[in-house]
């Protein structure tokens, strides 16, 4: 992982005009409540697998997946947690494989808002480095900031289809 | 390529000579290319060793292109073994038939579309709509162009000749007729536009049950496919609806899960200009209870191994189309991508489309000569495509197919005078006799070089002559 990992991938996610937090393990559960009480967000995904005690606050409603959700219902949420399987320093990138407490992929797709927790040692610092701890049988989804469009005079804005808003909670 | 809506077009120099009049499509190429150079620049900077990736990409393209046959076997069992289905279409009417064919068996009478420029080069949304089913375009370059029912005119970004004003005005007229109409309100922040965008599809995306995609590479050894993209409209496409069809060129595999690393690095920097692209979805078959039940690929040669036959021209099956050599072309910036009368414009376009289409039509043999060999193409190119070597080798056989009669009889008289020296004194003496009727102008077809240009005077003798008589220049 080297030296300042945490730090490269927290500048360059930000980079993407998204919102980053470095905390330490036992700071989780805080970072978590007041990045959703910051929204307002109340009524939050949950994949299965995600760890409960990260959630501590009572002011929210944990929705799982277990039914599953429709589309429709996932479009009336007010956002989504998860963690990822890997984060890449250097392109600022969060690789998501449906894995334990990720959850399928229409769940960081329509909310409008995803808060990804990355795991303490799921940090590597290349795209070489990360492509042999993925397994390409899943099906991933690599995420680098919010949904984009560069399709207006080639300029960058934030916000079409995906999740307008991406925060990060980095684990260090 | 079906080119069906290119046939007939005139040759380059005609239409880029009516582009480069159209003051607000230059300004429009002007604004975004400067804009995108310099982001591009800024990334690639970064990498701790650009010609080393460059080198490497390049040589796994190359290794999978001598094998591609073996390539694509293994590839078409990994993804059978995962669940999908694979077909091999050998040309645009094939691959269309195939995909008519898959949507009807699923009864639905329309699709939602990721942009893809292998479903543009056999003009699939036209077949499908001949079959009456409807194709909707999503990614927000492509959707301007549909509904400002025009073509596209880049590899990136199809309406790239468009500025924010036009879009506003394009929105604003067509959407109802779609769906979802524009916001009564709409200005033309692209803010606003991007999300005008998406209140339209939306709807769309959580209804359509079967989508259409290309990919932008085919891992052989494990069957994956990778689509990289910015809005989320792909990730609509790939994940929500029951049924997908990718209709992807055979060049777009390569052998390994490892050596998409390098891709992954030199796509985005030099497409536009990021890091990474926002969302990058990969999948192999299907997984069950994680998005489309239903796969199936098409592998599309359409020309492709035509091409790979050329040993010069078989280079340009490298392109990643991440088309950076469009963002620095001399040529391009000014004519813009209509010109060229393809969906591949610009330098890569110009060796690309008269190797897939062949070099029958005015337009498609005038192509290889749509550029000042400047190299500005083969600088940037992630997968160092030689752009100027395959130009002039097409120019080459552009002569000896077909036409360019006059030019062939120009050159086989001037290898007969020059054959002997004494036809050439012949020619020169005569020259020198008659100088004084050489016009300033050449006349006819031919003046088109004398508009330009000014003739060289003819000297009353040749050197030769002239050393003969002053005995060795003494006098």
């Amino acid at each position: 992982m080297g030296e300042g990992a945490l730090e490269l991938l927290a500048e360059r996610i930000r980079d993407y005009r998204a919102q980053v937090r470095l905390v330490r393990a036992e700071e989780i559960p805080n970072a978590v409540a007041k990045a959703l009480r910051a929204r307002n967000a109340r009524r939050i995904v949950v994949p299965p697998g995600f760890p409960a005690e990260w959630l501590a606050s009572g002011e929210c409603e944990w929705l799982s997946d277990e039914g599953p959700l429709t589309p429709a219902e996932l479009d009336r949420v007010d956002g989504v947690i998860t963690s990822c399987v890997v984060a890449i320093a250097e392109t600022g990138t969060l690789v998501l494989d449906g894995g334990t407490g990720q959850g399928r992929r229409a769940l960081t797709l329509i909310p409008d808002y995803h808060l990804c927790v990355v795991p303490v040692g799921r940090v590597v610092r290349t795209v070489a480095e990360a492509m042999p701890l993925l397994d390409p049988i899943r099906p991933l989804t690599w995420i680098s900031g919010p949904s984009a469009t560069s399709d207006i005079e080639l300029d960058r804005v934030e916000g079409v289809h995906g999740p307008r808003t991406l925060e990060v909670i980095v684990v260090g | 390529m079906s080119g069906h809506t290119y046939l007939g077009m005139p040759a380059f120099p005609e239409r880029s000579a009516a582009a480069v009049q159209d003051a607000q499509l230059r300004h429009n190429l002007r604004h975004a290319t400067r804009t995108i150079r310099g982001k591009r620049a800024a990334v690639i900077d970064e990498l701790p060793d650009w010609p080393g990736a460059r080198e490497a990409a390049k040589e796994i393209k190359d290794r999978t292109l001598r094998h591609l046959d073996r390539y694509l076997v293994q590839l078409e069992e990994a993804v059978t073994a995962a669940g999908g289905t694979v077909h091999w279409a050998a040309d645009a009417a094939e691959a269309n038939r195939i995909v008519v064919g898959l949507v009807e068996a699923t009864g639905e009478r329309s699709v939602v579309k990721v942009k893809s420029m292998a479903t543009q080069e056999i003009g699939l949304n036209e077949a499908l709509e001949s079959a009456g089913i409807t194709a909707y375009e999503t990614d927000l370059a492509e959707l301007i162009v549909q509904l400002g029912e025009d073509t596209p005119s880049h590899i990136l970004v199809p309406a790239i000749h468009r500025n924010r004003a036009e879009i506003r005005e394009i929105f604003q007229r067509a959407m109802a007729d779609w769906g979802r109409p524009a916001p009564g309100d709409l200005t033309d922040d692209p803010r606003a536009l991007a999300e005008a965008a998406r209140l339209h599809l939306r709807e769309r995306f959580m209804s359509t049950r079967v989508a259409v995609s290309g990919a932008n590479f085919m891992v052989a050894e494990t069957g994956t496919l990778v689509v990289l993209e910015s809005e989320g409209n792909g990730r609509m496409c790939l994940t929500l609806p029951e049924t997908l069809i990718s209709v992807v060129g055979i060049e777009k595999t390569i052998p390994t899960w490892e050596d998409l690393s390098v891709f992954l690095e030199l796509l985005p920097r030099s497409s536009t200009g990021e890091r990474m692209n926002p969302y990058t979805t990969t999948w192999t078959g299907v997984t069950p209870g994680d998005g489309p039940q239903t796969f199936h690929l098409v592998l599309l040669d359409n020309g492709r191994t035509d091409v790979l036959a050329d040993q010069v021209g078989r280079q340009a099956l490298r392109c990643i189309r991440c088309s950076a050599c469009l963002n620095v072309c001399p040529v391009y910036q000014r004519t813009g991508g209509h010109a060229y009368g393809s969906v591949y414009p610009g330098p890569i376009g110009a060796i690309l489309t008269p190797q897939l289409r062949g070099m029958q039509s005015e337009l498609d043999a005038s192509l290889p000569y749509a550029s000042t060999l400047c190299g500005a193409c083969y600088e940037v190119c992630p997968v160092a495509i030689d752009i100027p070597e395959v130009l002039v080798h097409l120019r080459a056989r552009a002569v000896q197919e077909s036409g360019h009669r006059a030019e062939r009889l120009a050159m086989r008289a001037a290898r007969w005078v020059l054959e002997r020296p004494v036809r050439l004194t012949r020619a020169q003496n005569a020259a020198g006799r008659f100088r004084r009727l050489i016009p300033k102008r050449l006349p006819g077809p031919l003046g088109g070089w004398t508009d330009t240009r000014d003739l060289p005077p003819v000297p009353r003798e040749s050197f030769r002559a002239w050393w003969r008589r002053t005995e060795k220049g003494d006098s």
